[in-house]
């Protein structure tokens, strides 16, 4: 039984403890907002925060990371994260949507650390994240569009 | 406002009408008030939190077809028959509906069609139910205005009863119906139990595009919300009560089959229900994705390779070329190439190679399936109903009737799940047959397994050949293809294969649309042990690039400048040319680039849409180039959504892009070597051009745009890097020849 505590709530989840958290969010607590894509960290679907840190869920056992705080997709609610996802539905960036949330986790840690960023920063912070649907110009624009409506 | 209409319009429109009349009687989707109809969508019983809980509706109901529901809550549910897997349907046909019914576009919601190809038929396809060829808009652009209209007349016949008025004095607008002279008004909701009572009308009329409102608009789109929370739901986010998720171990080879296997290792892992065989291979199932992974990894599986295919992508390509010695099947005869070569001034010849190409959807490929007292019950991102219903039905012994489908969101496509062989649908099937039924099955394929379990884009070799005469005109063309058939052996060869000729493995080279006098295009379809199918674009995956470089070579060739060598050649394609000009000009075609920079053009029809490129490269020192800037023209008739078919032109340039720069599978003793992103490489965020894109004004008929801007990029790109270095590039992915 490992102890989670998940968009502020707690759940105790019956998985081993190499259980990656992207499983044990999606099959044991049920959030399924969160992707799997790939499964070794290369294509960021899977993106949630770790005590407000962008990680990668899908190759982080759920042992390494009982007692801190998780936020997924769902339970995103900062001024910065209600920005960027405005932003998203502004520009129409979703195609397919899968990798979505992803991109938006994502995008939400950027703008968290950088208000303003710069076409090298978006693209050193969000070339990890693929889209096979290439929204990537809208994407670009998005987070532009999101930081400005920050400041 | 009263609509305006010539009498032309309503000949076509009182015609057709007929039919479709026909079709909505015999299916008994006629009026429905009074008799409670859930308009809900078919949602899976979940264990876990609700996702999206949607209202019953105990309303009285407009029903007047197969597509259109109206409630008494001032909701417009229109029935969607097309998958949405990012190319906007959800917002297409949706607007098509609501530009006929005069509809605010807030109160329109949407809503996945169930299987049943006798109302939701692909026009295009016959009795067949399905997504694909860039068809959705095309195909119901007729049919879903018609539906709209029919649903308008009946609510102004409604109002016109009610207020005693006559109806040509009532006008329609936002989802508000007015009678100006008496100065009465009711919302939509308010005349539905009405509106039902009156006779499905024998004729409707369409509107003039001058009087469209929604069509040509930029609407949001209505899948935006769920898709930037979370709630969307996929596939893979479908949990079942007692749903057991399954992973199969494939054979290492295209071909092999399970002998026999070990399970007690796989059996002792906490989680793991049951470990079965199915005809490709074995199944572990567990109570979830980790437990069944971890399940599978320690599976012993003996494989019988006797049948399997054993060659690599270079023993392959090598078979290709000893073929293209020989002439293939015709598939285009024009004057006498032959003779017209030996007249030329000069020949000019090439050859290209293009590798498998895996479709390496965001999703990967999954499905939920249950059998129950009905039959059983399908949750997938439903790409080809009628072909899954089919042979599901066969797997169960069941009638195609009998397998219910729910279309869910499906996270890209790019072909893969509308599979001729309906290969994870049936995977799916036989593992939950070969439990009994007992639980409710979700397949899931992991990336690798995704990657690895074949259904690619074929090979492909291509030798052009053509003769200049003495004042530089083109005067002969001959081009070979040689490539696996994607149709042959399955139940579409009859229907798209002409005279032996595989139309997916000639389209964009078979029509070539530049004017020359003497053409000869032939095709070789060897058997390759392979499996392969459709990618977006299909055969214009690489007739494209060997058309659209080798045409810009015959034009550096005798000096002429490439984008007015096509301009002169398509004199008799005013569409092709159209798009090539405007292209050329937005991206300032002829203005000079400071060295290392170049800008290439191509232009290419498909699917009835045509898409002309311009890409601006810089190569640096080492050889490394980037793509800087694209510049994408595109004629697809009227715009329905001009936003989505922006998004299409961007997304599906960039796709085409991955292939470009990048992506290949390749095949080595029959084992395929790439396995997952970091060496299947597609397209990322700082890769991508700054792009443009320039819509042609258009009154024809709505073409489809998910696929026409992907074949274009490659070749754009190429000639691009041509006009920068002054080499020339015969294979995809593109690299400098050492
Ligand atoms: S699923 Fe975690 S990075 Fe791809
Ligand atoms: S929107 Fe489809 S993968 Fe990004």
């Amino acid at each position: 039984m490992i102890t989670l505590k998940i968009n502020g709530a707690t759940y105790k989840l019956n998985v081993a403890p190499d259980t990656p958290l992207l499983w044990a969010i999606r099959d044991a607590a049920g959030l399924t907002g969160t992707k799997y894509g790939c499964g070794r960290a290369l294509c960021g679907a899977c993106t949630v925060f770790v005590d407000g840190q962008p990680t990668r869920s899908c190759i982080m056992p759920v042992s390494a990371v009982a007692r801190q705080p998780i936020t997924t997709i769902e339970g995103l609610n900062s001024k910065t994260a209600h920005a960027v996802q405005s932003a998203w539905r502004q520009l129409d960036v979703v195609q397919c949507g899968y990798c979505q949330s992803g991109q938006i986790m994502s995008a939400t840690a950027l703008l968290n650390d950088n208000p303003d960023p710069s076409d090298e920063h978006i693209d050193a912070a969000m070339s990890g994240n693929i889209c096979r649907c290439a929204t990537y110009v809208r994407i670009r624009a998005a987070i532009k569009l999101a930081a400005k409506s920050l400041t | 406002m009263k609509k305006q209409r010539t009498n032309h319009e309503a000949k076509i429109v009182n015609e057709s009408r007929r039919a479709f009349l026909k079709s909505g009687v015999a299916t008994g989707a006629g009026l429905t008030l009074g008799i409670y109809l859930p308009a809900v969508l078919a949602r899976p019983v979940l264990a876990g939190p609700v996702k999206t809980g949607r209202q019953t509706v105990t309303q009285p109901t407009l029903k007047p077809n197969a597509f259109v529901h109206i409630g008494t809550d001032e909701t417009v549910t229109v029935i969607v028959k097309h998958l949405e897997m990012g190319q906007g349907t959800y917002t297409g046909l949706p607007t098509l509906v609501g530009e006929e019914l005069d509809a605010a576009w807030s109160q329109i919601r949407v809503e996945a069609a169930p299987a049943d190809a006798t109302r939701y038929n692909n026009l295009f396809w016959g009795p067949t139910q399905g997504t694909g060829g860039s068809t959705a808009i095309a195909n119901s652009y007729d049919q879903m205005r018609k539906a709209g209209a029919v649903a308008r007349e009946m609510l102004v016949q409604a109002a016109a009863e009610k207020w005693s008025v006559a109806a040509d004095g009532i006008t329609v607008q936002e989802g508000i119906v007015h009678h100006r002279p008496s100065q009465r008004k009711a919302s939509f909701g308010a005349l539905v139990e009405l509106a039902a009572q009156q006779p499905v009308p024998a004729e409707v009329f369409l509107k003039d595009p001058h009087e469209f409102r929604l069509i040509g608009k930029v609407l949001p789109r209505k899948d935006n919300a769920d898709k930037v929370n979370g709630r969307a739901m996929y596939t893979q986010d479908v949990k079942l009560r007692g749903m057991l998720t399954a992973l199969v171990a494939h054979p290492p080879r295209f071909g092999a089959t399970p002998k026999q296997f070990d399970s007690a290792a796989t059996k002792k892992v906490e989680g793991v229900v049951d470990v079965v065989a199915i005809p490709n291979g074995v199944a572990v199932l567990a109570k979830d994705f980790w437990s069944a992974s971890r399940g599978r990894d320690v599976l012993q599986v003996d494989w019988d390779e006797t049948q399997a295919f054993t060659l690599g992508s270079d023993e392959v390509m090598t078979r290709y070329k000893s073929l293209a010695q020989q002439r293939g099947r015709v598939a285009r005869n024009v004057g006498d190439s032959q003779a017209a070569l030996k007249e030329s001034a000069r020949v000019v010849e090439a050859a290209y190679e293009f590798p498998y190409l895996a479709h390496a959807a965001m999703e990967p490929m999954n499905c939920v399936i249950v059998l129950n007292q009905q039959g059983c019950e399908i949750w997938n991102g439903e790409q080809f109903q009628t072909p899954d219903q089919m042979a599901v039905a066969s797997v169960l012994g069941l009638e195609s009737a009998q397998v219910k489908i729910n279309m869910l969101y499906a996270g890209g496509s790019f072909g893969r799940r509308a599979n001729p062989q309906s290969d994870y649908v049936v995977e799916a099937a036989h593992i939950v047959n070969a439990i009994g039924g007992r639980a409710p099955v979700k397949l899931v394929w992991t990336r690798e397994d995704d990657m690895r379990a074949g259904y690619y884009r074929p090979m492909y070799y291509h030798q052009l050949k053509a003769g200049i005469d003495a004042s530089g005109n083109p005067i002969a063309w001959q081009h070979r293809i040689v490539g696996q058939s994607i149709l042959k052996g399955t139940s579409f060869e009859q229907a798209l294969a002409q005279d032996g000729i595989d139309q997916t493995s000639v389209e964009g080279a078979a029509n070539l649309p530049y004017g020359i006098p003497n053409i000869t295009v032939d095709l070789h379809s060897p058997d390759i042990g392979v499996p392969v199918q459709w990618w977006r674009s299909v055969g214009s995956t690489h007739t494209a690039f060997a058309v659209e470089t080798f045409i810009d070579e015959l034009a550096t060739t005798v000096g002429s400048d490439p984008f007015e060598l096509r301009r002169d050649l398509l004199r008799e394609h005013p569409r092709h040319r159209g798009v090539l000009e405007l292209a050329a000009r937005k991206a300032g075609w002829g203005r000079p680039l400071p060295d290392g920079r170049g800008r290439g053009i191509a232009v290419h029809e498909s699917f009835n849409s045509y898409v002309a490129q311009v890409a601006e490269v810089t190569v640096a020192g080492d050889r490394t180039f980037t793509v800087d800037r694209v510049v994408i023209a595109v004629d697809c008739g009227i715009a329905v959504n001009p936003d989505v078919i922006r998004a299409q032109m961007e997304g599906g340039m960039g796709f085409g892009l991955s292939a470009a720069l990048s992506s290949k599978i390749t095949l080595d003793q029959g084992r395929v070597k790439q396995s997952n992103f970091h060496d299947y490489t597609v397209l990322r965020l700082d890769q991508m051009p700054k792009v443009e894109v320039h819509i042609v004004k258009s009154t024809t008929a709505p073409t489809g745009v998910g696929e026409p801007a992907t074949p274009v990029i490659a070749p754009a790109v190429a000639n691009a890097l041509h006009a920068a270095t002054g080499r020339r590039f015969y294979e995809l992915p593109l690299r400098f020849a050492p």
